[in-house]
């Protein structure tokens, strides 16, 4: 090859011409699994970079190492969907000067294309690369299937480095990634614990709780008035949602109702409604399992997409817009049907936002599925600890105690009320949460902002506050 | 009915939201005897403060000759509970002294008659002494088998068949229609095992039980789905109580449906599945008329 693009990360490092202040990028494709955030990183303190911000799709706890270079000022800023893990619990304590910027999905593609996130330069994990930075989320080695969050950050970034533990020869095709996007390339010996990146094969919940909701949820679905021919749909990776799945699946068979496509985050369930002719096509941001991953490497009706595509609600071609029903979960909803899926109810940041704004807001019916009280935490409340989705978004929440439908939907809960289901007041269910648990002491927050919520559109939703020890 | 170890309080909390006809709270076999007044109070406090709906609440109490058995009573009676019930029930005079500790503690509180009693059978004794557990007290609402005791008492084994409870199970249902009581199995423990569950609800269904004791909620829907009468079922039902009815506005005693004569056993038959229908909630009560 004439002109290799293959060089060391040191290399690499210099001639992206990164300075002191630069915005660098990652994605989270590799999960759990990640070694490129840490090891890249690593390197950047190494070679003595202060001041840089870190612009993740998202972080988990694998990232704690992530605390030490924050205390020496490697890292100064952070925007990402979500933290969890020691890192997540030191910056919700205040480890930064700087808060946090949480954006969706959706959101951080919108940001990204249009300016308002700069990335200077991106490190791109990769499964496979040739030397010219063909790259893809398939390999022997690790594979995580889509790798839909990378793609605004290969396609805006000043300068694009690929990582990759396989390199394979030129052409490396279909590429996710596109040579043309990318200037340098480099081998490491391991992008990912892959068995930390997807799990094997479907679970099915025993938890009695998860089944209920799920039956519920999948009520709600057949008898929204969504349930026909040709709808499309969007679950999450939660045991009820899954669950859910399973029974939407036997009344489609029933009912000879076939859907035209299902998105996001696509798992084995999806997979096998669509092998089986009940779903036409999958449109895949990212791959939640083993199963996945394979199928959208061989499967042409099994389409990857950016982030940009998913979820934007900036760019009116984004697959959202045409999504009719989404399955959400939830850390908690008010009485006024506003979500928080990232800090938790005793002040820390544990959740990440991911597409949730974004689909709830853009699709015809958003269901919420959330356990009225997880052990003793109450999870419908009168307000919630920080706004993540605006409830203006949120038509059904599913609870085990009964399900609530927005006031601004009154022909959804007639529809379900005619099908026999329990349709309660929200109110009624944060009544019957605090009449069980009681009322939880306001939780002791600091007045230092360590985290902003931006909502998908480039506005402030919320802001986190620091929280002091109990 | 739902057995729940009377010792956890997260499957306390929420047993009736996956809707059991009644929860059995319990003391005695699974809570060890180091967490034995931790758990009574638990449950005295969960029958006082938890909403259950409408759920039927029954509390398994330790025996009465243990250190244990009275105070479970002053406890569970003064929480309010609605059935007591009692493990290892041998002869009529266990039933009766529990009766009269039960009315101690009724007396003082002022609520006298309001605690019903449930006997579980779980030894060849029980199973001789049958009727006469089943009318031991005007508190008698049902009469259980206990399997597990049961077949190590008789020196066997449990076996997915259950010939093994054949007799104890055709005694408890004969001993408790003969008392006018009600009459429910044992559990059966392997959640894995669905289909095998499955035929035992049929196989107990079929000797008469009123109902069957369950550990997990999803065992729910397979007793409910095999004690559920089906639409051809009650259709049949509605018409033979329709006919009847008709026999007796016109003074008739002798009514036919489809062509054929029906008599007191087939009426008798026919309320009992459309109650059955109500009680599971496939028709409501206008619909059966």
């Amino acid at each position: 090859m004439r002109n290799t693009k293959l060089v060391s990360l040191e290399e690499a490092i210099r001639r992206s011409g990164l300075k002191d202040g630069m915005t660098i990028s990652f994605h989270h494709h590799f999960r759990g699994g990640d070694k490129v955030v840490n090891m890249v990183v690593d390197k950047l303190a190494e070679m003595g970079f202060k001041d840089l911000k870190l612009a993740a799709s998202s972080l988990s706890d694998v990232h704690a190492p992530l605390i030490e270079h924050i205390k020496s000022g490697v890292i100064t800023g952070i925007s990402t969907s979500g933290l969890r893990g020691e890192l997540a619990d030191a910056i919700s304590h205040g480890l930064m000067a700087e808060p946090v910027v949480f954006r969706s999905h959706g959101g951080r593609g919108s940001a990204i294309a249009n300016g308002e996130l700069k990335i200077d330069v991106a490190f791109l994990g990769a499964s496979s690369s040739d030397e010219l930075g063909n790259a893809t989320g398939h390999g022997s080695k690790s594979i995580c299937g889509s790798l839909g969050y990378a793609l605004p950050d290969a396609r805006y970034a000043k300068h694009v480095v690929v990582l990759t533990d396989e390199l394979v020869d030129y052409p490396n095709m279909p590429q996710s990634i596109s040579a043309a996007d990318v200037e340098s390339v480099v081998v490491v010996e391991s992008v990912g614990d892959s068995s930390k990146i997807s799990s094997g094969a479907i679970r099915d919940s025993k938890n009695p709780r998860d089944i209920l909701l799920a039956k519920q949820a999948a009520k709600v679905i057949i008898n929204s008035g969504y349930f026909k021919d040709g709808f499309s749909i969007q679950t999450g990776t939660g045991g009820a949602s899954l669950a859910a799945v399973k029974y939407i699946r036997e009344e489609m068979i029933s009912r000879g109702i076939k859907a035209s496509f299902a998105l996001g985050g696509i798992t084995a369930h999806m997979v096998k409604l669509h092998e089986e002719g009940l779903i036409g096509k999958l449109i895949d941001v990212q791959s939640f399992d083993k199963v996945a991953a394979e199928s959208i490497a061989k499967d042409p009706l099994h389409q990857e997409v950016s982030a940009v595509e998913y979820a934007s609600g900036q760019h009116l071609g984004s697959a959202t817009h045409a999504l009719d029903i989404v399955i959400l979960s939830a850390l908690e909803v008010d009485t006024q049907f506003n979500v928080n899926v990232l800090v938790g109810s005793d002040g820390i940041i544990r959740g990440a936002i991911g597409g949730h704004q974004d689909t709830a807001a853009d699709s015809a019916l958003s269901i919420i599925v959330c356990p009225l009280l997880r052990g003793r935490i109450p999870c419908v409340v009168p307000k919630v600890t920080t706004l993540i989705t605006p409830g203006k978004s949120v038509d059904v929440v599913v609870t085990e105690y009964g399900i609530a439908v927005n006031p601004a939907r009154p022909e959804i809960a007639e529809l379900l009320k005619e099908a026999g289901l329990n349709i309660v007041d929200i109110k009624d269910l944060a009544a019957k949460a605090k009449s069980i648990i009681g009322t939880p002491d306001p939780l002791p927050f600091g007045d230092k902002v360590v985290g902003i919520v931006m909502n998908r559109d480039g506005s402030v939703l919320d802001k986190i506050y620091n929280v002091n020890e109990l | 009915m739902m057995f729940v170890p009377g010792n956890n309080p997260g499957m306390m909390a929420d047993a009736h939201i996956y809707g059991p006809d009644s929860i059995m709270l319990d003391l005695e076999d699974s809570v060890t005897m180091a967490e034995k007044d931790a758990a009574r109070l638990l449950v005295h406090n969960a029958l006082k403060s938890i909403d259950y709906g409408g759920t039927e609440m029954v509390v398994r109490i330790n025996p009465l000759n243990t250190p244990y058995g009275k105070k479970d009573v002053e406890a569970v009676v003064k929480a309010g509970v609605d059935v007591i019930r009692m493990p290892k029930t041998e002869t009529a005079d266990e039933v009766r002294e529990l009766e009269a500790e039960i009315l101690k503690v009724e007396t003082e509180i002022g609520r006298v008659g309001e605690t019903k009693i449930m006997a579980a059978i779980e030894s060849a004794l029980g199973i001789v002494n049958a009727f006469e557990i089943a009318t031991a007290s005007k508190r008698m609402m049902g009469i259980a088998l206990g399997a597990e005791d049961y077949s190590a008492n008789l020196k066997t084994n449990r076996t997915p068949g259950g010939a093994e409870l054949l007799l104890a199970r055709e005694t408890i249902v004969v001993a408790a229609r003969a008392a006018g009581i009600a009459c429910f199995d044992t559990v059966y423990s392997n959640l894995d095992d669905m289909e095998t569950f499955r035929k035992e609800v049929e196989l107990i269904k079929t000797l008469g039980f009123d109902g069957k004791s369950i550990i997990n909620p999803r065992q729910i829907e397979v007793v409910n789905s095999v004690f559920t009468p089906t639409e051809k079922e009650i259709n049949k039902a509605r018409a033979v109580v329709a006919a009847i009815k008709e026999a007796q506005a016109k003074g008739s005693g002798v009514i036919a449906v489809n062509g054929k004569m029906v008599d007191r056993p087939v009426v008798l038959r026919a309320e009992r599945t459309i109650a059955l229908a109500i009680a599971a909630g496939v028709i409501s009560e206008e619909e059966a008329l």
